[in-house]
């Protein structure tokens, strides 16, 4: 076992090394709130997904998209896990442009479980007229596209501040902590009490900021918690055999006169 | 290659093989002697061919839904990690895989410097191996514009600008590359269709390395000629095939852990952002792999010589075995040159994090160190080490007495038993 063990030691040193080149350095330490889709057996909590898809829509979709999620993935297995009832009435409440009908016109319809998230404006362009020249991202795979992932959004939720002094802001730019640059175009989205919960949860500025970072984490990546499931058994069963496979190994090269 | 003819028992069989010599060659492969003393990093080859195996198939099924154009990437690929069945897996497989399959060819590529697999009869297996290798490094960079996020867009820009250094006709081969004045839908659609080609062009030149290393054979820790077949070798099948096998299953759990518990560590945040050609992101950074060669392109002041030292650090490998003249294959028994390796690693790995910096102050000071040193290293100290270096003496065989080798109690013994 000893020449075995020297080869993985130095894989892992390799492997470490690897981790530390790409992660660079984050100059403002991000907040880290604990979220329960973390770590091996992570899970997201249905009804926080539930509290942030209400903070989404109430206040996030007022200007940010969500392109490529469909209102059924609202009722899948691993998410917020609407019904499939409650997500046909959230759909309805949407209007859709479809066509062209058999006239050759454009007509509005109420959505349906199959339609995309409708977003806030009919083009990118619209959104940037509409917002002083700054984009709202689309947030579908937001969590993904920022280094820190789901604490950086949370922290940049939480990290508007007075600007310090000497600090001067143009009109329609604000102070955050945690953005780079610590100049952000959006205004805090966020403020207790914006959103009146169905669920009768308190909602603080925290607690909605980490509903609705965990409903777009949920949003980047939909099938974690099968991931995580799968990658657990994938692990077990690779385990087992990997010590199955090493006692084959013995067994065989025992026949040989191995040590030179 | 085997030293017995082999004649198929069943009468179809033997009728078959008389005019395809598929079982011949079947048996060749379980019988071929391979030294009993390879450790486990000499396990990677087999590696290798799993990681190439699983990126052709993975990759197959992630062209079934992929689409190629400028407006859509993006939006297939997160179609692929939503929609499609297991569409997540494939895509964290493949992508993962390629890392997974770099850090097996880079333990591969230092085990032969580290027991001198490179030299003669072997020369060819190398040559081979390092167009591999390079064949690689394209097919990952093609890869990795596909998604078309941001590091695609910005990466594939930075590369291709690279060849409009070529005096004179640079920019034509540019925009030749191109389909364009600018990285576009055509640049996008070529890279699909060519890393849809080099997959398998490395798996014909995969076949000429296993075919090229069946004629001398293995090397071994060593280093020595063996007779073959003999008390040093144990047939293929099945004594290497469960080693190798054991190794691939350690090999497969760490993969694992990055497929399912941090698929995104080794990728960059921003190609999650569609590529916009009008922002620029603050780091343009190529994958891991690339961040060495990255590093030496950088750290020179003029972009022409810097590509051409980039090239040249691979072409420096690629006639490897006429620059390391010394006759002793194994660092075993070269107690200078196992320094000068260990050098060389470190090197190879400071290279590779000054890569991922900001080319600036410090750092550049330090890739420009590292990249002289690299060159270094192969054009004069490896020369001079093989006129220079006294070498420790090399055993005749695995079984024979130990001249001056490392003598172990095991084999005293057995010497005793004959």
């Amino acid at each position: 076992m000893k020449n075995f063990f020297k080869p993985f030691l130095i894989l892992m040193i390799f492997l470490s090394y690897s981790f530390s080149s790409t992660a660079a350095e984050q100059s403002q330490k991000l907040l880290e709130p604990g979220w329960s889709f973390k770590g091996f057996f992570g899970k997201f909590d249905r009804a926080q997904l539930q509290r942030g898809y209400q903070v989404y829509t109430e206040v996030c979709a007022a200007c940010h998209s969500m392109k490529y999620l469909s209102y059924r993935n609202l009722s899948q297995p691993g998410g917020p896990e609407f019904s499939e009832q409650q997500v046909k009435i959230i759909a309805s409440q949407f209007e859709v442009t479809d066509g062209p009908n058999s006239d050759g016109e454009m007509f509005t319809r109420p959505g349906r479980l199959s339609d995309k998230f409708v977003g806030p404006y009919p083009n990118e362009q619209a959104a940037t007229a509409a917002n002083g020249g700054a984009y709202p991202p689309d947030m579908s795979v937001l969590v993904k596209a920022r280094k820190g992932g789901a604490d950086y959004i949370y922290s940049v939720l939480m990290g508007y501040e007075d600007p310090p002094s000497g600090i001067i802001l143009d009109d329609g730019v604000y102070y955050n902590k945690y953005m780079p640059g610590n100049k952000i175009k959006m205004s805090q989205p966020l403020m207790s009490g914006s959103v009146e919960y169905i669920d009768g949860t308190v909602s603080s500025e925290e607690q909605m900021s980490k509903d609705v970072v965990a409903f777009l984490a949920w949003a980047a990546e939909p099938h974690l918690e099968a991931r995580h499931k799968i990658g657990f058994r994938a692990i077990i069963y690779l385990l087992i055999i990997t010590v199955l496979v090493y006692f084959s190994m013995k067994k065989l090269w025992s026949r040989i006169e191995t040590k030179v | 290659m085997s030293d017995h003819e082999y004649t198929p028992k069943s009468k179809l069989g033997k009728w078959f093989n008389d005019r395809l010599p598929l079982l011949t060659l079947s048996n060749h492969l379980q019988e071929y002697p391979t030294p009993k003393n390879l450790n486990y990093w000499w396990t990677f080859g087999g590696i290798l061919t799993f990681c190439l195996i699983t990126q052709i198939v993975t990759g197959l099924i992630l062209a079934m839904h992929y689409v190629a154009s400028a407006d859509l990437a993006f939006g297939s690929v997160e179609h692929i990690m939503r929609d499609v069945n297991y569409g997540w897996l494939m895509r964290y497989v493949h992508a993962n895989g390629a890392s997974m399959f770099f850090l097996a060819v880079y333990i591969h590529i230092f085990r032969s410097l580290y027991y001198g697999s490179y030299k003669s009869p072997r020369e060819v297996i190398w040559i081979i191996g390092m167009i591999i290798y390079f064949l690689m490094m394209a097919t990952a960079f093609m890869g990795y514009v596909l998604p078309w996020g941001q590091m695609s867009f910005w990466g594939a820009t930075v590369i291709t600008n690279l060849f409009s250094a070529i005096p004179f006709v640079g920019e034509s081969v540019t925009n030749w590359l191109w389909g364009g004045y600018a990285v576009d839908n055509p640049t996008l659609t070529r890279f699909y269709s060519l890393h849809y080609l080099f997959p398998f062009l490395i798996f014909g030149l995969v076949i000429l390395h296993i075919w090229a290393l069946h004629v001398p054979g293995n090397n071994n820790p060593i280093g020595i000629d063996l007779k073959k077949p003999s008390k040093d070798t144990v047939p293929f099948h099945p004594y290497i095939v469960i080693k190798d096998l054991f190794a691939l299953l350690i090999f497969l759990i760490v993969f694992a852990f990055f497929v399912f518990y941090s698929p995104n560590i080794l990728g960059h945040a921003d190609n999650y952002i569609e590529a916009n050609p009008l922002v620029t992101p603050a780091h343009i950074v190529p994958e891991w792999y690339l961040l060495p060669f990255y590093a030496i392109l950088r750290s020179i002041p003029d972009k022409l010589f810097g590509v051409i030292a980039m090239f040249a650090a691979i072409f420096v490998l690629v006639i490897l075995p006429w620059l390391d003249t010394s006759k002793v294959r194994s660092a075993i028994f070269r107690p200078l040159y196992k320094q000068f390796y260990w050098f060389l690693v470190a090197d190879v790995l400071i290279l590779g994090y000054v890569g991922a910096m900001p080319a600036e102050g410090l750092y550049l000071l330090v890739a420009r160190v590292a990249t002289a040193y690299y060159f270094l290293h192969f054009l004069v100290i490896l020369p001079i080490l093989g006129a220079k270096e006294k070498t420790l003496d090399v055993p005749l065989s695995l079984t024979e007495p130990i001249l001056g080798g490392s003598p172990k109690e095991a084999m005293i013994k057995k010497n005793k038993e004959i």
